[in-house]
């Protein structure tokens, strides 16, 4: 099945895990299916609506899904979906 | 602090001449002032001209030109430190026939009229630079191009001390920084910039001292400030490219739009816990910061290095990407990162590559993203405002 990259800061949401499998046969489902085993980490993907957050990016291998289908595209086995959000670091909390 | 005119308001009230002009007085014998930095001026300047720096100005041009009553001509790079100095002669100064050159040297190239262009490496910077000039992508033609270059860091902190530090190595001309911070002992952990005992000092003075012991070479600008709607076109317009390693995500969006207006590259990464992400936007050529990051995420997606930690070397790794960059944009050499955001997770020691597109609908930099006319070219959208809101249900 996929492997979802989780990036640092939903890391805590999947007890610690950078990789996780979840199954699916687009990216959506692939997502969903991530949510479901990690309920922590829906409200960051999703918003009220169901539809992606716009402030999260997330790639079917290298290429972002805004310029394949989005949640419809379609996700095999060896595919990696990545979900990256904006960093900006900075030294003060 | 008193706060600066808009340019616009300062150019209304000066005398401008246009570089035809400006030529037939120089060649008459006016007297011909430039009002730029050293560096600037050993690049490439107008002949006969005087040097006076803008921070100078006020004490030093009675010794140029004694005479109040004298016919004087300015000229900076694009016409605006020039206007504000001629506007400074006139209303403060005493001076009573002051023009300023529209355009600046930029201008005035552009007219096909001559300057006094720079020589080559002298036989110290040959000695200091011989590993990059044997290179044969670089050569002494490409050291050359870096020791003319002009590089704004934004942030003298997590990135942009490694970048500073082998920015100044590789021998690059200029170097501003823009940081209003001072030492940390918590800083020290990675911003290997800094020492010890400089804690408490202002970072872009710390930064200064290091590169000056680095290399001589570099001439070190301080701006000891934040960049904001208000002042940033002012800083960025002397330099060619700009290292984003800013600590929030108002600046970086403001900093996208004003690199877009006045189509300066930026290479920007950011780095936190064990993971860095960099890329390099090429206004126009390549996708902008906001075709990639539409909306900033809320603060919860997006905590500080101060809340959740940084592994000290990822500010080395990304900063020294950084560096990277700058030297292949600034001496026109290999591939730089443009439409591509390579992210580097420390734990497992592995780089991952994305690709970057041109958003069609990007507010900034789309072909449908409305045109700034030159009158509203300093004003910028509330970005404090935007990531605020972005943070709302």
């Amino acid at each position: 099945m996929p492997t979802v990259k989780i990036p640092p800061v939903l890391r805590a949401q999947t007890d610690g895990a950078a990789e996780v499998a979840a199954d699916g046969s687009t990216v959506g489902e692939v997502l969903r299916a991530l949510a479901e085993a990690h309920p922590g980490t829906a409200g960051q993907l999703f918003g009220s609506d169901g539809a992606l957050n716009r402030y999260v990016n997330v790639y079917l291998n290298d290429e972002d899904v805004r310029v394949l289908d989005g949640l419809d595209t379609p996700a095999v086995d060896d595919d990696t979906v990545v979900i990256l959000p904006a960093m900006a670091g900075g030294a003060r909390s | 602090m008193a706060t600066t005119e808009p340019i616009e308001l300062v150019r209304s009230r000066i005398e401008e001449v246009d570089p035809a002009d400006a030529r037939e007085e120089i060649d008459g014998g006016v007297a011909l002032v430039d009002t730029r930095e050293p560096h600037e001026y050993e690049e490439a300047h107008l002949e006969g001209g005087t040097l006076v720096r803008p921070e100078e100005l006020a004490n030093r041009i009675t010794e140029v030109v004694p005479d109040r009553s004298q016919r004087v001509v300015l000229y900076c790079r694009t016409g605006a430190r020039s206007a504000r100095a001629a506007d400074l002669m006139e209303t403060e100064l005493g001076y009573e026939d002051v023009a300023s050159m529209a355009g600046g040297i930029i201008a005035w190239q552009d007219a096909g009229y001559p300057v006094v262009a720079a020589q080559g490496m002298t036989k110290d910077q040959r000695m200091r630079y011989s590993r990059h000039t044997l290179l044969p992508e670089v050569g002494v033609e490409g050291q050359l191009k870096l020791l003319n270059a002009k590089v704004l860091l934004v942030g003298a902190g997590g990135l942009g001390s490694p970048a500073a530090l082998y920015l100044a190595a590789a021998g690059i001309g200029t170097l501003g920084l823009v940081d209003d911070d001072v030492v940390d002992e918590s800083n020290l952990q990675r911003q290997v910039i800094h020492t010890t005992d400089r804690v408490g000092e202002p970072k872009t003075q710390s930064a200064k001292e290091s590169i000056a012991h680095l290399n001589p070479d570099v001439n070190v600008v301080e701006h000891r400030t934040r960049l904001d709607a208000d002042n940033i076109l002012e800083i960025i317009e002397g330099y060619d490219i700009i290292v984003d390693g800013a600590d929030n995500f108002p600046t970086r969006y403001l900093l996208n739009d004003a690199s877009v207006r006045t189509r300066k590259p930026v290479i920007s990464a950011s780095i936190l816990a064990f993971d860095g992400q960099i890329s390099t936007f090429v206004p126009f050529e390549g996708p902008c910061y906001r075709c990639l990051y539409p909306t900033p995420p809320p603060p919860e997606l997006a905590p500080s290095c101060g809340a959740a930690g940084v592994l000290g070397v990822m500010a080395g790794v990304m900063g020294l990407l950084q560096a990277n960059e700058v030297i292949k944009l600034a001496a026109g050499i290999g591939e730089p990162l443009i439409g591509r955001l390579l992210l580097y997770d420390s734990l497992g020691t592995r780089f991952t590559e994305l690709k970057v597109k041109r958003d069609p609908d990007c507010p900034i930099c789309g072909p449908n993203a409305p045109e700034i006319p030159e009158s509203e070219m300093g004003k910028f959208p509330d970005y404090d405002a935007f990531c605020a809101g972005a943070a709302v249900g």
